[in-house]
């Protein structure tokens, strides 16, 4: 089945619904595709059904008040279809979707990417345990099954989300082992700047977070600067080391580990696009190059929320409203000179929203193993290959990471990199004296996502991919 | 490893997990039941094989496939449970392409 409208938006997060609610206000015809049940996105993840479980009770404001932006996403009249996978982008726009088994296409006059954010892999040695996980996953589960670590748990982790999880469960009646804070020791001279523009954009928030840490601290084993950690077992965690920065070390037994180091945006399918992307030294990741209203190299096709740069729930939803404006713009239901006019209030707000940002990123920089992690560490979690044999590569001239995913398959599992895409770019860069941006990521190669004979075979003429 | 806060009551189905029945809650992820089991894991890794269990619960580690009611490669943590869904763990190699 082939398709056209005249904006489709993939993902339904912050971003993906304020883009729909405006583009819709201005009479686009627009379809939103999501991989997930229901939308709300990662932050506000099944808002709708969790809000009438026992869970709800325990998840604060920010939570909730993504009821009542998917209540005006609902109310738009955008045309909504979840649990859909999108597994090819392509300029023209044109998005090939997978939903029940069917494949199909939409051609559009403009399209917005509002794939958000992946937690940013941690790898270390015995990270491919089972038991060992992520906060993000685990308060995944909080939030939609209701459900808690059995044992007190371990959490690993640097910045806020690992916090508010924390926050979270102890309300619910979980317990915590111990807090193992990697957060490393910071620069002060540099991050009292931002964090005093932070607290004069952002008090709430700040003092938000600081309330978190107290009474973390009150109630849970809280370690600091830890540096090092290294998972034991044999078909799942039995125990785990860890080290701080002053050589403090301890093993501990355990079942469950989470870790956390911030997010990084989900680029994959602006990758795949080949739209340029700047390197983002202040969060250590790659990001589409976006104009002032979200679009990319790659004219009608438009980046906002996490997938653009990290800036979380306000500032997505804000750059979701100004790419909407821009869009109808295009499709000729507004002028040029209407949308910079309703954009510029928006603006004003966006900048302020974006000042704590800066803060947060100076702070919660990663340790140096989160890119370059121990040699022993599986590199590559979904072809089981280490550290040491990207390193070993390395030595024998100077290979990018296409050539790295030829001679050791790392990069060619059905992550497709997701995983490890950065670490190779971060070894590579050490063992070759070389920087990150220079080194780049592997080339994205379709399908985004992986699907069946069957589902491709459902594709009519028209559809097929070129 | 996980445990559930609260009673599923009439949301409460049943799935198989090789087999063996577990009690589940409509709609919540195939992963997170998996990660309520005594022995929480999904596949076995083609090279070593090792036990893998979900990782991001978000689609993006493919850790957490199995075969779900006779599909292969499923990513469980974006597959709701329904009634009767058969999970069965995975051994070997995954496809990424058809
Ligand atoms: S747990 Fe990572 S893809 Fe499902």
């Amino acid at each position: 089945m082939s398709r056209t409208a005249d904006l489709v938006i993939v993902g339904a997060g912050p971003a993906g619904m304020a883009a729909a609610v405006t583009a819709r206000r201005h009479q686009l015809d627009v379809l939103v595709v999501d991989e997930q049940a229901a939308p709300g996105g990662q932050i506000w993840r099944d808002v709708e059904a969790v809000s009438c479980k026992p869970q709800a009770a325990f998840l604060g404001n920010a939570y909730h008040e993504g009821l009542a932006a998917v209540g005006r996403f609902r109310a738009s009249g955008a045309t909504y279809e979840p649990n859909t996978k999108v597994w090819q982008v392509e300029a023209g726009p044109r998005a090939f979707l997978t939903r029940d088994g069917a494949a199909s296409s939409v051609k559009a006059r403009s399209m917005l990417l509002a794939t958000g954010a992946q937690e940013r892999p941690v790898p270390f040695p015995g990270w491919t345990l089972p038991g060992v996980m992520t906060v993000g996953a685990a308060q995944i589960m909080l939030k939609t099954s209701g459900q808690v670590p059995v044992e007190p748990v371990w959490i690993a982790a640097n910045g806020p989300l690992a916090l508010l999880y924390a926050a979270q469960l102890l309300k619910m009646g979980g317990r915590i082992a111990g807090f193992l804070d990697t957060t490393p020791a910071i620069d002060v001279s540099a991050t009292i700047p931002k964090l005093a523009a932070a607290a004069f954009a952002a008090p709430g928030d700040l003092l938000k977070g600081l309330g978190w840490i107290v009474n973390l601290r009150r109630h849970v084993p809280y370690i600091r600067h830890v540096a090092r950690i290294e998972a034991f077992g044999t078909d799942r965690l039995e125990r785990f080391r860890y080290e701080t920065a002053s050589g403090v070390a301890a093993t501990v037994d355990a079942h469950l580990l989470l870790v956390h180091e911030g997010v990084v945006p989900s680029i994959h399918p602006t990758l795949s696009l080949g739209c340029v992307h700047n390197w983002l030294g202040g969060q250590d990741c790659f990001a589409p190059a976006l104009d002032a209203w979200g679009e990319t190299s790659e004219a009608g096709i438009f980046v906002a929320g996490d997938g653009g740069g990290i800036g979380g729930a306000a500032v997505a939803s804000l750059r979701g409203e100004i790419a909407g404006l821009r869009i109808a713009a295009r499709a000729g239901r507004i002028s040029a000179v209407e949308a910079q006019a309703a954009a510029q209030p928006i603006r004003s707000r966006l900048k302020r929203a974006l000042t704590a940002r800066s803060f947060l990123d100076a702070f919660y920089r990663p340790r140096a193993s989160i890119f370059v992690p121990a040699d022993e560490t599986i590199a590559c979690r979904c072809e089981e290959v280490s550290v040491a044999s990207i390193r070993a590569q390395a030595a024998i001239g100077r290979p990018g990471p296409n050539q790295i995913k030829a001679s050791t398959r790392a990069g060619m599992g059905p992550c497709q990199g997701r995983q490890c895409s950065y670490t190779i770019a971060s070894v590579l860069a050490d063992a070759e004296g070389r920087q990150v941006p220079d080194i780049g990521l592997y080339r994205v190669r379709p399908p985004l996502k992986p699907l069946t004979l069957d589902e491709l075979a459902s594709l009519d003429d028209v559809g097929c991919p070129t | 490893m996980f445990r559930k806060l609260h009673d599923p009551e009439a949301e409460a189905v049943t799935v198989y997990i090789d087999g063996v029945p577990a009690l589940a809650e409509a709609n919540e992820s195939a992963a997170a039941v998996l990660m309520r089991q005594g022995s929480p894991w999904a596949r076995r890794t083609p090279v070593s094989n090792a036990r893998r269990a979900p990782y991001c619960m978000m689609g993006v580690c493919f850790d957490c496939v199995a075969t779900v009611d006779g599909v292969a490669s499923v990513q469980t943590c974006l597959a709701p449970v329904h009634d009767g869904m058969r999970i069965d763990r995975q051994i070997g190699r995954r496809s990424v392409t058809p």
